[in-house]
């Protein structure tokens, strides 16, 4: 008996202390809650995180060599398989670089009508988000809440462009085409049912206790940190700055709306959380403005050498034909110089540099990936934190792999 | 984002040291400002702890084309949190010498940029901490973004 109880405690003795020696772990690429193809090399003592080294570049596929090669509206094909879940605001950011080299004036219809597609594409990119976030930390429910949200979303999108993950709706100069008919009611019987689905997920997330112990106070980064280590969007809004580009730098007619930026001061996973899913509601409120400001008019630039003419006039007038003809075969030259235009994403600052030579083709085209910076910021959450809460911070931190390798 | 409040950012830079300016670029709104490759640390310090330009937007690298001298360009885009306006940064390089001094230690997130565009455009930063590829693996031969890299690369790469 005596010597079973000098066994026990001597074994509560070891526990107690730091182990000697420092495993290192490779988690991911395969791994499911990496999102993607990330690779961490974790060095651990024991449960606790020393030191993580992300490795990235498994998707690469060379898209910015391949901008080089193709015509400037040949590359917004392109802009849609970066970050897959917010297509439209790559579109976005890419057409309005390329418009800015242009000096093209577009028209009301045409920015109403992306700014709310943006923002629909935006709450689906945060539903994607709350899903997968909640199924790494074990919440499985409530991704099929969000998806159900997200699918809505895709229908519409669906509707306007005939494509769910991949629209290239937006294009240089203005809109593929117009919206289709009746498509303003669809848009508000979503609208009609989005509040209650938000609500049902408040309830179902946030104020479920066990969540919020596994969110608060992990992974903080100070608002300092958080500005020097270039983190944008709702990462940085969850270190307590106020910055938005749609508000700070505001495009497409962004000043005109009425809109909350949402800022959280914990600095931690649940200041993040609450970030997106306040967002979320924002863009709900945006999107019903946008809806009451849609008015008839033209959805393309007036600039018949850049922008595709309608299906009609190119039966009737022979110039329309001719200029169809020569933006699809030979593209159009964009005058010499260089911009960078950057939007606010889902996940943070999307930013293009664009440089062109007088040609078709762009010289060299840049993005900067609200992902690839934010990741970058992940050794200085997880240092100190337990494995299993990583995984919260990667969900917290929104990444999509496509757009950080690019 | 007026082009006047950011000609007073450029002519701060030129009161503090003329030397720091080569050329001034006033562009469809955005104003870039042509370095001299050995004072990028100097300008870049100035303008984040008397300027507030405190967010690196993106850094990036660019081949202006093979036949070009200087051949190679390094872009910084800066930004402020307090007074959100942007301004541009040019290095010029030549191609027997792209090296410059990195700017990692002034905002951590040049870490990750650099490593980019040393992995895609072939550019030098010196006193870097950790150097490596980071898109490309580790043995990839060339740097895929200058003009005579080919869009196929030049043998069919196989990872074994």
């Amino acid at each position: 008996m005596s010597v079973a109880t000098e066994n026990l405690t001597g074994q509560v003795d070891i526990l107690d202390q730091p182990l000697e020696s420092q495993m290192t772990i490779s988690m991911g690429p395969q791994h499911p809650s990496t999102h993607g193809v990330l690779r961490l090399e974790l060095v651990l003592d024991g449960e606790l995180v020393v030191k993580t080294v992300p490795d990235i570049g498994y998707l690469h596929t060379g898209m910015e060599k391949l901008f080089e090669y193709k015509k400037y509206q040949q590359g917004i094909v392109i802009t849609d398989r970066m970050d897959y879940l917010n297509p439209l605001g790559n579109n976005l950011a890419y057409v309005m670089a390329a418009e800015k080299l242009l000096q093209l004036e577009i028209p009301e219809r045409a920015q109403v009508i992306r700014v709310m597609m943006c923002e629909l594409q935006r709450i689906a990119s945060h539903m994607v988000w709350l899903g997968t976030h909640c199924l790494d930390i074990g919440a499985m429910s409530a991704f099929f809440y969000c998806f159900r949200q997200r699918e809505k979303i895709l229908n519409l999108i669906e509707a306007v462009s005939g494509g769910r993950l991949t629209p290239s709706y937006f294009r240089i100069g203005g809109l593929m085409m117009d919206l289709p008919a009746g498509f303003e009611r669809r848009v508000k019987q979503f609208l009609d049912d989005f509040p209650a689905a938000l609500e049902e997920l408040t309830t179902l997330v946030s104020d479920n206790t066990l969540w919020q112990s596994r969110t608060k106070g992990i992974g903080i980064i100070s608002p300092e940190d958080a500005i020097d280590w270039g983190l944008t969007g709702p990462c940085l809004r969850g270190s307590g700055i106020d910055l938005d580009l749609r508000r700070h730098n505001p495009y497409s007619g962004y000043e005109t709306y009425d809109f909350e930026v949402c800022v959280e001061l914990d600095c931690d996973v649940w200041a993040r959380f609450r970030v997106r899913m306040r967002e979320m509601f924002e863009s709900y409120k945006i999107i019903r403005q946008t809806v009451d400001r849609l008015k008839p008019g033209p959805t393309k630039a007036d600039a018949p050498k850049v922008v595709l003419p309608d299906r009609d006039d190119m039966r009737k007038h022979m110039d329309s034909l001719i200029h169809h003809f020569l933006i699809v075969a030979e593209g159009f030259n964009v005058p010499p110089g260089e911009v960078y235009h950057a939007i606010e994403a889902s996940k943070g600052e999307l930013g293009v540099y664009m440089k062109s030579n007088g040609g078709p083709k762009p010289e060299r085209v840049h993005f900067r990936g609200p992902s690839f910076v934010n990741l970058a910021a992940l050794p200085v959450m997880a240092e100190g934190e337990m494995v299993a809460d990583v995984v919260a911070i990667i969900g917290s931190l929104d990444i999509v792999l496509g757009e950080i390798d690019r | 984002m007026s082009t006047e409040a950011l000609n007073d950012f450029v002519n701060k830079l030129k009161e503090e040291n003329s030397a720091w300016v080569a050329e001034v670029k006033d562009a469809l709104g955005e104003i870039t400002v042509t370095v001299p490759r050995e004072s990028i640390v100097d300008v870049c310090s100035f303008l984040k702890t008397k300027h507030s330009f405190d967010l690196l937007a993106d850094l990036c690298g660019a081949d202006r084309g093979v036949e070009e001298d200087p051949r190679f360009e390094v872009n910084y885009h800066l930004f402020s949190t307090k007074h959100h306006n942007r301004l541009r940064l040019k290095v010029l390089l030549s191609e027997d010498e792209p090296n410059l001094n990195s700017v990692s230690f002034i905002w951590k997130t040049a870490n990750w940029h650099e490593r980019e565009t040393y992995d895609l455009v072939g550019i030098i930063f010196e006193g870097h901490p950790d150097l490596r590829r980071i898109l490309l693996p580790s043995d990839f031969d060339g740097h895929a973004l200058r003009k005579d890299y080919p869009l196929r690369g030049y043998e069919p790469y196989s990872l074994t």
